[in-house]
């Protein structure tokens, strides 16, 4: 098994938990198979429905599938509990989500530090005030975050992410609150932060042009796996 | 960990996000601990008030001098001492004499409470500090009057002679005893000798009076009970004056009541504090989750974030009740004689474990509930922690909250009259408001878009309304209790010596006098006076068992055991005696004969229904069984028996005849005219006492009042928690009307209308809450008439309207002053 990768090697099968399985039971994603080495880019792309973030939600072990297994850094994330994921993640995964997901009590600084803190680094101001600088938000440290703008308000959330110095970079959606000027920006900075790092990244979006970004292109279709480029 | 967590504390504070749980928890606290603050400090003072009623903080009675050991123990524990002999003599004075009470006392006499003098018959009385110059005697109005003297003239006592000094209004530690019969005459105890009245076999009572502090009070006590002597005693508080106590009692018990008003309604803004929090937490605890955080550390980092909080609200809470009670005191200064001992640490103690118990019984369970948010609620909005009936959510707040009300109330009757009216009225609000949302939502098709649209949004989520409509009317219950109820219980409570209480009582009428009597006072406009016969006998036996003083280890019950009870005979219940065990007499028992004791009597001799009494009165016995038990009315001022028997059985024995009445206003010469004609009776004034008990409760209420404002804010607490639990809602609802091209106008027409209804609903079941809460109150609680009160009819909507007004144009202001797109972003 590789040293820092994922790797997906039983083919991992997702159905809806709504109701007694039969007749009704919807298919979300079926026999995906994928394995990703350390310093890969991979785009996961595909239409609204077609189990996109499904997928990240159990590559990060947020969710546990009907079948299948996902193997983080060697590790088989179903076969810990919950708490065990939570400890893996907080090792080796960083996240940025659609709607950010900053806390609003926080302010910039404090929500880049809450993952430090969380851990019980010391230092956690200090890394987390260099963090938000190299995102370009120096002058924000004091701000909440109903006082950025999106776009601010994202990088946050990149600092966040990177904080930590994570392995594997899960993204879902990063730019689908945000207008295209703003959204390339932080794209622009998303991957520069992963080659200065070295970060492994796994990208979901629809926007076909960050999309090719990425050195791997997964495609999705009906919870299946419909091309690779 | 604790470090993050009071981190995470003082974030979410500079955020906002506490400042309501903050504030509910700092009034439950202040609130309860001003009150505990107070009561225990008050409970001193009132004894103390009571100790008036002895002229000391104790009284020592013997039938011989006291031995000096006793006398300077007093001095030795650094305690006041004064003295005083008691006895009965002839006195005389030109060609009058008279039989008189004399007291003679030592300077500083009494050492609770004042005497008031006169300087003339019918001239205004002040207070005294001092006693009888030496050579010197006081005497009370009637034997003013009835030797014919005034201030100057000569008196003689004994083989001395006096001057005749002030005229004595008022002896504190005489209270309305019947047995203080004769005339006042008051001198100094150094001039006693000089009358050669004390000899050998002489009748005279030997008082020594100590006052002091508490502890110092309370070993004396204790000391002196040991070394106790044949004819000698100790009195504390026995019996009296239970009409003062009477009132102080229901002062503390509405000073208790207030207390868990607030304790209630902080509840109430606690769950709808912590609600909110949880639900504003959802996502942060999703998001932890993701960046890794176990959900034993977050559920450590939020348990603990909410206990700091609990600690430095309820430190805050005890400052606050301590700053209250001292308002509270320095109010009743004039009523509590010298200075009110320091409290004790017990209230902190009372107030923080109200603090904790409160949040933690609420937040907890939420807490918990949080704990099953999924980390996927990251990328997927709709999953959120499994749904439970909030009963299971809330029942060990509801426990907790019925504990503390157990715990301040000190009794179960008066907790659960609270604890269910609160409850039946969240049951009984929750239906009406659903019901009348439905009602409202149906009937109210026609008019404006916005109309429909706000109605519409009524019933779009009608259990969110109807728990935001009983979280308001709740809140304007207690407003409108706290307001226009209060102000009528007051009265109530004020109102109730009625003006035409008592306040003469007669003493020792005769048979034959009975009929001239009741026409003298007929003549001079007293109506149908009712008088009742008196006999005076001993009881000697329960159930064929002679009983005595050994019998019974309360010391009071000793003492009555061995001294003559007052027995009158009735065939008509007295309308101020309840019946609590047993029947009134029927027909069978005016027959045979029968007792109905006082329940406090009933209790302390352990009588029951159905159980044989025998007493003894001038060598006679006789013996009857006890058909019931009964309350009486201490307030009424009117003669009270501890045992009434049938007529026939004590009509044969010597009686005489007690009564009272009112005397009617502006004749002060009154009483004088009374003992001239009829120079056997007894006539005690209490209209001094009268007027004092006036005095207590209106400065009672006063303190009471001060305390009712913790209930108040924490009411209007709760009116505001109520309105903020929806707004991030309604901000997002604004937003998206506004996104979908409606006007401003259209806007706040729409939330207008839905809020309009909402506040009338919730108004109209404040007003009916409060009128119930203030009914039973009365009725139930207090045994007071209760006044309706038809304003609050209007009070309450208005209100409810008022402030749902208030809040929709707040809200509304804050989700139209902002582009839609910032709010939306903000509550996706």
């Amino acid at each position: 098994m590789q040293a820092a990768g994922l790797s997906k090697v039983v083919p991992l099968n997702e159905t809806s938990a709504n109701g007694t399985p039969g007749a009704d039971e919807l298919v979300i994603l079926q026999d995906i198979s994928l394995k990703v080495m350390p310093g890969e880019a991979v785009a996961i792309v595909g239409a609204s429905g077609s189990g996109k973030s499904t997928l990240l939600g159990l590559l990060a072990g947020l969710d546990t599938p009907s079948s299948g297994q996902v193997r983080l850094d060697g590790a088989d994330l179903f076969g810990l509990d919950e708490d065990g994921r939570a400890a893996l993640r907080a090792r080796l995964l960083g996240f940025v989500f659609q709607s950010f997901q900053l806390l609003p009590a926080l302010n910039a600084l404090e929500n880049v530090m809450l993952p430090l803190e969380l851990a019980g680094e010391a230092a956690a101001a200090n890394r987390a005030a260099k963090m938000l600088e190299r995102v370009g938000l120096a002058e924000r440290l004091r701000h909440y975050p109903k006082t950025l703008s999106g776009g601010e308000q994202q990088r946050v959330a990149l600092a966040r992410a990177f904080v930590t110095q994570p392995k594997l970079l899960l993204a879902d959606e990063p730019t689908g609150n945000l207008d295209a000027a703003t959204g390339a920006g932080v794209i622009d900075l998303m991957f520069e932060l992963n080659a200065e790092r070295g970060t492994t990244l796994l990208l979901v979006t629809h926007d076909e042009a960050i999309a090719s970004r990425c050195g791997r292109k997964i495609r999705l279709a009906g919870g299946r796996i419909d091309g690779e480029a | 960990m604790l470090r993050l967590a009071l981190r995470m504390l003082l974030r979410d504070w500079r955020a906002g996000e506490l400042r309501v749980l903050a504030l509910a928890l700092v009034l439950a606290v202040g609130g309860v601990a001003s009150v505990a603050f107070f009561a225990d400090r008050v409970r001193q003072a009132l004894t103390r008030e009571a100790h008036q009623v002895l002229g000391a903080d104790m009284l020592m009675t013997a039938d011989h001098a006291w031995a000096p050991e006793f006398r300077d123990e007093i001095v030795r524990r650094g305690l006041q001492r004064a003295e005083s002999m008691n006895f009965v003599s002839m006195v005389r004075a030109g060609n009058e004499t008279l039989l008189a009470a004399v007291k003679a006392v030592t300077p500083g006499y009494p050492l609770r409470g004042r005497l008031r003098i006169a300087p003339g018959l019918n001239l205004p009385d002040a207070d005294t500090d001092a006693v009888p110059p030496r050579g010197t005697v006081w005497l009370d109005e009637r034997m003013m009057a009835a030797l014919k003297v005034r201030p100057g003239d000569a008196i003689e006592l004994g083989r001395a002679r006096f001057r005749a000094g002030a005229v004595l209004t008022l002896e504190p530690d005489r209270g309305v005893s019947f047995m203080n019969f004769a005339p006042r005459l008051m001198m100094q105890l150094d001039d006693l000798p000089a009358t050669r009245l004390v000899q050998p076999g002489s009748r005279i009572s030997y008082q020594l009076l100590a006052a002091g502090e508490r502890e110092g009070i309370r070993q004396l006590e204790q000391w002196t009970r040991a070394r106790l002597g044949r004819g000698e005693r100790v009195d504390s508080l026995d019996n009296a004056r239970p009409e003062v106590r009477a009132g102080l009692d229901r002062a503390q018990s509405f000073l208790g009541l207030t207390a868990m008003l607030a304790v209630v309604l902080s509840a109430v803004a606690i769950a709808l504090g912590t609600r909110r929090y949880t639900q504003r937490h959802l996502d942060g605890y999703a998001v932890m989750r993701c960046l890794g955080a176990a959900q034993s550390q977050l559920f450590a980092l939020f348990a603990w974030e909410f206990l700091l909080l609990a600690l430095a609200a309820s430190f805050a809470g005890c400052a606050l009740g301590f700053v209250v009670q001292n308002l509270v005191a320095w109010w009743l200064a004039a009523l509590i004689p010298g200075t009110l001992p320091p409290p004790g640490p017990a209230p902190v103690l009372q107030g923080a474990a109200t603090g904790l118990v409160l949040l933690l019984g609420f937040a907890l369970p939420p807490l918990l509930q949080l704990k099953e948010v999924p980390a996927l609620r990251v990328i997927r909005r709709d999953v959120g922690p499994p749904r439970q009936a909030a009963l299971a959510v809330y029942i060990v707040g509801l426990a907790a909250v019925f504990g503390l009300l157990l715990w301040q109330a000190g009794e179960l009757k008066l907790a659960s009259y609270v604890f269910g009216g609160f409850a039946a009225a969240f049951g009984i609000f929750a239906a009406i408001g659903y019901g009348a949302l439905q009602l409202i939502g149906r009937l109210g098709r026609t008019g404006s878009i916005s109309w429909r649209y706000g109605l519409a949004n009524l019933l779009r989520r009608p259990r969110a309304n109807a728990v935001q409509i009983v979280a308001i009317a709740v809140g304007l219950t207690a407003v409108l209790l706290l307001t226009l109820i209060r102000g009528d219980l007051l009265d109530a409570w004020r109102g109730r010596l009625p003006p035409d209480a008592p306040d003469r009582f007669l003493v020792n009428i005769q048979p034959e006098q009975r009929q001239t009597l009741a026409e003298f006072l007929e003549r001079n406009g007293v109506k149908r006076l009712q008088t009742f016969p008196m006999v005076r006998a001993r009881l000697v036996a329960i159930n064929g068992k002679p009983v005595g003083a050994e019998d019974y280890s309360d010391e009071r019950a000793r003492r009555q055991i061995e001294r003559e009870f007052n027995l009158t005979y009735l065939s008509e219940l007295p309308s101020e005696n309840k019946i609590t065990e047993g029947a009134w007499f029927g027909p069978e028992d005016l027959e045979h004969g029968a007792v109905s004791v006082e329940h406090w009597i009933a209790e302390r001799f352990g009588i029951r229904p159905g159980d044989a009494l025998e007493f003894l009165s001038a060598g006679r016995s006789f013996s009857a069984p006890v058909t019931s038990v009964r309350k009486l009315d201490w307030d009424s001022m009117r003669p009270n028996f501890f045992f009434i028997t049938t007529p026939a059985l004590l009509e044969d024995f010597p009686a005489s005849y007690v009564a009272s009445f009112r005397a009617p206003a502006g004749d002060a010469l009154l009483t004088l005219r009374l003992s001239q004609a009829f120079p056997n009776l007894t006539v005690i004034d209490v209209s001094v006492i009268l007027r004092q008990v006036q005095m207590v409760m209106d400065q009672l209420i006063g303190a009471v009042q001060l305390v009712f404002l913790f209930a108040l804010g924490a009411g209007v607490l709760v009116l505001y928690a109520a309105l903020l639990a929806t707004q991030d809602e309604r901000t997002h609802e604004a937003a998206v009307m506004r996104a979908l091209g409606a006007s401003r106008a259209q806007v706040l027409a729409a939330q207008r209308a839905e809020f309009a209804v909402l506040g009338a609903i919730a108004g109209l079941l404040g007003s009916l809450g409060a009128t119930a809460i203030g009914w039973t109150l009365a009725t139930r609680v207090f045994q007071l008439d209760f006044i309706w009160n038809g304003w609050i009819w209007l009070a309450g909507p208005a209100l409810g309207l008022a402030c749902i007004v208030l809040n929709a144009w707040a809200g509304a202001r804050a989700a139209l002053s902002r582009p839609p797109m910032a709010a939306l972003r903000e509550v996706i």
